[in-house]
């Protein structure tokens, strides 16, 4: 049994214009220790996905239009708030995008981290405070036990998010999720904090969700890739099978965006176009207007997400006429 | 933390010399002449004459004024010329009076406020909301003399509840101080109560949008304790700086709100003062109402950066 299903996951929110669909139909699984990640451009619904999965997100506006979230056997999305409370921490905890404003100003670090524990376990004060520097240790915040007292202003960026990455573990979950960790953080730091969150996933054996819109930093981390458009899944594969053979147009887009650096001169060929407002998606499929390869089929239907080769699914029409050979099959 | 007090304090006191400078130069804009006052009609003008040379209102203001300076210094306000005893002890009758009264009236506007915002917040634009501000407007737009009277009428002679006026010391009886200061603590309090509903919604409503409430969400915390603690404890920092506002308000407000309900407090005092041109009792009675003012926006400013750690570490 996988540790993380979700199936048809549909989220709407109600605007001025009435209900959008932020996500549609969002499926996919994970196993214990697994990483999973999601990557796609801004607006394409990996936040709302995760937030659908922890039941954070504010009702209204949004809503649950269909779907389900089974976390080991339990059915998330048929809890109230108080049995999800006893799920985020312990099972599946989070870190956001945000890492100067995601943490409380007017308490000390070490309290919110302790607090954190204090909820789902009974410990003694000392016991408490012994925990929360050992994580703070584990994240490698400098003389943690002196920093405990410290307030979140008197740290920079990166060691906020360190100490975000310290109290979501401090209850050892089985599910991380991570949402753009290092977005907002600059490049060293963002190694730094993904190398950290690997040393913590090998220790912890936990399984993590990674939310980026780097495909580098999939390439760095991940096991599995789901990528999303326009709030649909449309492809998903084991990393390796997406970076040597990718199905969707949109997806080689992506890659096409990587840095690299073998090269000269980065490549950083932007995909052209702009992700339509979930007010203005195109019939059929939602990537068609800014596809090169499209044809009038295309924005006949919503193509489906299809298994289309052995554990790898997209959701094109041209898939197959289109993707690059495999390395494999270059091979003599 | 400390260092906050004792800064407000010196700041503090020019506060209080131009306090004093004020109240002595406008007793003296207004025209009337204390010794008529206190002579009567049927005083000689010699006798007049003699009573001003005997009040030190015969000497220039120059004067008048550095002999109002060194009697502070010493710690001395003068006499009543009106009530013949110590200005600082005239005052010592009332102001327990006006001061019990505001903050009984603060706890009022506490308890109302602060619970009516916090709620409203939580069930934004519910009928709840909507109750809890209709009344936060009906406390803002109707004048508390006005809310007083109707309350004297329904209470105190229809149902016959509270007392309709008088006063009765906190230190002879507790229960008859409440049941005599009810009523005016209420018709004083609901206004600031209103506003303070007001500002405690939306600063409720701009810290439950922010990312740290999403954290506490996301660690499993229980609501009450996310929105009891994590939230309240930010929303309250805008709310503190506004208290020392609302306990300025409630003291002037309970000027009128004594007349009404007939409480010997430093309005009576006051209002007799000014009538009867007395000046060292006004001069001294309102020096002391300020001092205690600003003794109070001092507290809450230690408050503040109390509450706030970006404050306290500055
Ligand atoms: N509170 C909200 N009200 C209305 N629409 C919302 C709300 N939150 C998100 N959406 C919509 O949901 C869609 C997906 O947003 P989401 O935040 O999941 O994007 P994202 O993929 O996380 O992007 P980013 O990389 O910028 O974080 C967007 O089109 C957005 O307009
Ligand atoms: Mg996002």
């Amino acid at each position: 049994m996988s540790l993380l299903e979700v199936r048809g996951l549909t989220t709407g929110f109600m605007t001025g214009s009435g209900e959008i669909t932020a996500i549609e139909d969002v499926s996919f699984s994970l196993n214990a220790g697994e990483i999973l990640g999601i990557v796609g451009e801004s607006g394409s619904g990996k936040s709302v996905t995760a937030l659908s999965i922890m039941g954070l997100l504010p009702s209204p506006p949004a809503r649950l239009i269909s779907g389900e979230v089974i976390f080991e056997g339990q059915t998330l999305t048929n809890m109230s708030d108080r049995q999800m409370q006893t799920i985020r921490g312990p099972g599946i905890s989070m870190i956001f995008q945000e890492p100067m404003t995601s943490l409380n100003p007017v308490f000390s670090i070490g309290e919110q981290i302790m607090e954190t524990i204090r909820a789902h376990e009974r410990l003694s004060p000392a016991k408490l405070r012994e925990r929360a520097i050992e994580m703070l240790d584990k994240v490698g915040i400098p003389s943690a036990a002196r920093r405990m007292d410290d307030y979140p202003h008197q740290m920079s960026g990166g060691q906020r998010q360190r100490v975000m990455i310290a109290m979501a573990l401090a209850c050892r979950p089985r599910l991380l999720i991570a949402d753009e960790p290092t977005t907002a953080l600059d490049v060293t730091i963002q190694a730094q904090i993904l190398d950290l969150l690997m040393d913590l996933r090998d220790e912890f054996g936990m399984a993590i969700i990674i939310i980026t819109h780097n495909m580098g930093v999939i390439a760095e981390t991940a096991d599995r890739v789901l990528v999303m458009y326009a709030g649909r899944v449309i492809e998903e594969a084991p990393v390796a099978t997406v970076f040597d053979r990718p199905l969707h147009p949109y997806t080689r887009g992506l890659l096409e965006c990587v840095p690299s650096l073998t090269e000269d001169r980065a490549r950083l060929v932007a995909i052209p176009g702009t992700l339509p407002e979930p007010t203005r998606r195109p019939p059929g499929c939602r990537f068609s207007v800014r596809c090169s390869h499209a044809i009038p089929a295309c924005s006949a239907a919503l193509p489906p997400l299809e298994l289309l080769e052995p554990d790898h699914s997209a959701a094109c029409i041209r898939a197959l006429d289109l993707a690059p050979i495999r390395t494999a099959d270059l091979a003599p | 933390m400390i260092r906050v007090a004792i800064g407000r304090l010196l700041s503090a006191l020019p506060v209080l010399l131009i306090v004093s400078l004020i109240s002595f130069g406008l007793m003296r804009l207004i025209p009337g002449d204390p010794a008529a006052a206190i002579a009567g009609i049927s005083a000689t003008p010699a006798q007049l004459a003699q009573l001003r040379v005997d009040l030190g209102l015969d000497q220039p203001l120059l004067v008048q004024l550095l002999r109002y300076y060194e009697g502070l210094v010493q710690g001395d306000l003068g006499r009543s010329l009106l009530l013949g005893k110590g200005v600082f002890a005239a005052t010592m009758e009332r102001l327990p009076v006006t001061i019990g009264l505001s903050l009984y009236a603060l706890v009022i506007t506490l308890l109302i406020g602060l619970a009516a915002g916090i709620i409203a917040a939580l069930r934004q634009n519910s009928i709840v909301d909507q109750a809890a501000m209709m009344f936060a407007m009906i406390g803002i737009s109707v004048p508390s003399f006005f809310l007083g009277l109707v309350m004297i009428i329904v209470f105190g002679v229809h149902l016959g509840w509270l007392p309709t006026g008088g006063y009765i010391p906190f230190s002879q009886d507790p229960l008859g101080w409440l049941s005599s200061s009810t009523m005016p603590a209420i018709s004083l309090a609901l206004l600031q109560a209103g506003l303070l509903a007001r500002i405690t919604r939306s600063s409720m409503l701009e810290v439950l949008r922010q990312d740290y409430i999403r954290t506490a969400r996301a660690k499993g915390l229980p609501m009450r304790q996310v929105i009891l603690k994590h939230a309240l404890a930010n929303a309250l920092i805008p709310i503190v700086t506004v208290v020392g506002i609302i306990v300025t308000l409630l003291v002037s407000g309970a000027v009128v709100t004594e007349a009404l309900f007939s409480l010997p407090g430093m309005g009576q005092l006051l209002t007799q003062a000014v009538l009867n041109r007395d000046y060292p009792m006004v001069q001294g009675g309102l020096l002391l109402v300020t001092t205690f003012l600003v003794m109070v926006n001092i507290l809450v400013d230690v408050l503040y950066a109390a509450l706030d750690p970006r404050v306290r570490y500055e």
